[in-house]
């Protein structure tokens, strides 16, 4: 059996994918915020037409990668390229969007005033219309921002993205605080994007968001790329197994068996979380005739996506209390 | 859909048609004059509190002349600096520093919006305010205070007073960059009512003691009042290029200030 550690490098070179123009692209990036390393040496390439989805906890450094791509913030080391050129060029920003996340927008703006506003900045907008139509705002168009609800300010500031028909969009957390309807409704917008031709980096938390939307799976993790490769890869990765049961072994030593990423004691029962629920079972029962109160589950997304951002070093043998960190 | 490969950036090539450009200008200046106009707070109040004063001060008052015009006709100049001072600080500074701090001059700096544009569209909607306080006043002092001025002076005080928002707006983005988001008002009243009752806009500058009347010699605001009030003859008869002199001056340390904030956020937030 792989251990973690091991999987991880395999997959740091990448999966093979035949060569297309690159829209976007980070080389070697790093960028420090005073003492702290938000992002260090991250490549991260977005090809023409796809749909990348950079994936980490809070903190990672998805929204440092975001605004460098932006120009809104300038490298320490490593180069920042969109289109062939500095982002900071206006040509460049002419077929870019950006979806940020922000705390207050002019809340006594109408919704199609701040659309019409941010869609003369482009030399080719879309039609009003149609940006109202795919953001899902034409019976709102005529509210003030101010009214709106949560859903649909996040609307609006999709549509401030789209507005200009970009041929390359920046979508930071677009979901996150949306209820799930709202959030499905926003993904099927984002895939009549890619639909039409063009060329997505969003980031979430969410492994599920990444992987309803994204061609492409980039996971980071403290400033650092620790996974790579499409939805199925990095679900494979993930795809660990959750064994509940009552034994008189001790954590050390279940800690220890191959395939063991994370083990607990919840109240009478351990809580341990594997690559592969077999091996482990068959272990666990062969080391103690008295095991009792065997259960398997998969487990959930989030805790598999937990074990993957992981300290990579530490791979398989992760301290118990250093859970959920 | 277009490639990366065909993009070739050349700096000399202008980024838009001048008439595009003109067009967002012209966007950017209108939405912030709705935006403001929108919001009671900054539209009413910045309206009212100079008619207001006009009307206490000048129209219930009584008529006793100043400097050789009646008082109805002399605190037109003085409270039209004091509104186009307001409209144009809480203008540029308030929403400067409400936008910058939280977040959306981001999204219109990643954006392809010209970054000059920005910043005129605040001036300009001051400018609009500025104007409309000028000609509410002379409304009222000529319905209620029977000002009489020949219409070409009343022009001259129009012109004078809007033009003089600029160095006003130039204060109120110096403020902007180094104020927080919530503090902003606060901080703005605290400098400028003080900076108006020096500067002779509520009590004329005759009736203000020695020691303020000395003070108001190196504020701005005294300066325009001065050469508004020239306009009708009712002026300290000081020189006007010093006026001048002290405003255009004044603009530019306010302008260089707002710079160093610009700079400032671009390597800090930006950087």
């Amino acid at each position: 059996m792989q251990t973690m550690a091991a999987t991880q490098q395999l997959w740091q070179t990448g999966p093979q994918q035949p060569p297309a123009t690159i829209a976007a692209s980070l080389d070697g990036v790093s960028k420090n915020y005073g003492a702290v390393k938000a992002l260090r040496q991250v490549d991260l390439k977005v090809r023409a037409g796809e749909l990348v989805a950079l994936l980490g906890p809070n903190g990672a450094g998805k929204t440092t990668a975001v605004r460098l791509l932006l120009g809104l913030a300038k490298p320490n080391a490593g180069r920042v390229n969109v289109f062939g050129g500095n982002p900071l060029h206006p040509k460049v920003r002419m077929r870019t969007g950006a979806m940020l996340q922000v705390a207050k927008v002019p809340e006594t703006l109408r919704v199609k005033e701040h659309i019409d506003l941010f869609s003369s900045y482009y030399p080719t907008p879309l039609p009003p219309a149609q940006t109202l139509a795919c953001a899902g705002l034409r019976e709102i168009a005529d509210r003030r921002f101010g009214d709106l609800s949560g859903g649909q300010k996040q609307r609006v500031l999709f549509a401030l993205a789209l507005c200009g028909d970009p041929d390359l969009l920046f979508l930071d957390e677009p979901t996150v605080g949306l209820d799930v309807e709202a959030r499905r409704a926003l993904w099927e917008e984002i895939r009549k994007l890619v639909a039409r031709g063009k060329t997505v980096l969003l980031t979430t938390h969410y492994l599920q968001e990444a992987d309803a939307l994204a061609d492409r799976v980039v996971v980071i993790n403290r400033g650092r790329i620790v996974a790579e490769g499409t939805p199925n890869q990095i679900k494979q990765q993930t795809a660990g197994k959750r064994i509940r049961c009552v034994s008189r072994l001790e954590l050390p030593e279940i800690h220890a068996l191959p395939g063991v990423l994370d083990i607990r004691r919840d109240r009478d029962a351990l809580q341990i979380d594997v690559v592969d629920a077999e091996p482990v079972v068959r272990e666990l029962l062969r080391r103690d005739s008295q095991l009792a109160g065997l259960e398997v589950a998969t487990a959930g997304l989030e805790e598999a996506f937990l074990a993957l951002t992981q300290d990579p070093g530490r791979g398989s043998e992760t301290n118990p209390d250093t859970r959920g960190k | 859909m277009a490639t990366a490969s065909e993009v070739l950036i050349s700096s000399s090539a202008p980024v838009r048609p001048a008439r595009q450009t003109l067009r967002i200008y012209l966007k950017e200046a209108k939405y912030e004059f709705l935006k403001n106009l929108r919001i009671p707070r900054y539209s009413i109040s910045v309206i009212l509190f100079p008619l207001m004063f006009y009307i206490l001060f000048g129209l219930v008052m009584g008529r006793q002349p100043v400097n050789g015009v009646d008082i109805t006709a002399y605190l037109i100049p003085t409270y039209g600096v004091f509104g186009i001072m307001g409209a144009s600080l809480f203008g540029t500074a308030s929403s400067l520093a409400a936008e910058r701090g939280l977040g959306w001059l981001e999204v219109k700096r990643a954006s392809p919006m010209p970054p000059f544009a920005y910043f005129v569209a605040k001036f300009v909607m001051s400018a609009i305010f500025s104007g409309t306080v000028v000609v509410l006043l002379f409304a009222m002092g000529i319905a209620f205070g029977g000002v009489r001025l020949p219409a070409a002076e009343t022009l001259q005080i129009i012109v004078t007073l809007v033009a003089g928002s600029v160095p006003f707006c130039s204060m109120g983005l110096a403020l902007g960059y180094f104020v927080g988001p919530n503090s902003a008002p606060a901080f703005i009243n605290l400098i400028y009512l003080p900076l108006s009752f020096c500067s002779g806009l509520w009590v004329p500058f005759i009736f203000l003691p020695r020691a303020i009347r000395h003070i108001a010699q190196v504020l701005p605001p005294y300066h325009l009042a001065q050469l508004a009030l020239d306009i009708v003859g009712a002026g300290q008869h000081q020189s006007n290029w010093m006026h001048w002199e002290v405003l255009i001056g004044f603009t530019l340390i306010c302008l260089g200030i707002a710079c160093l904030g610009y700079q400032r956020d671009e390597n800090k937030l930006y950087g």
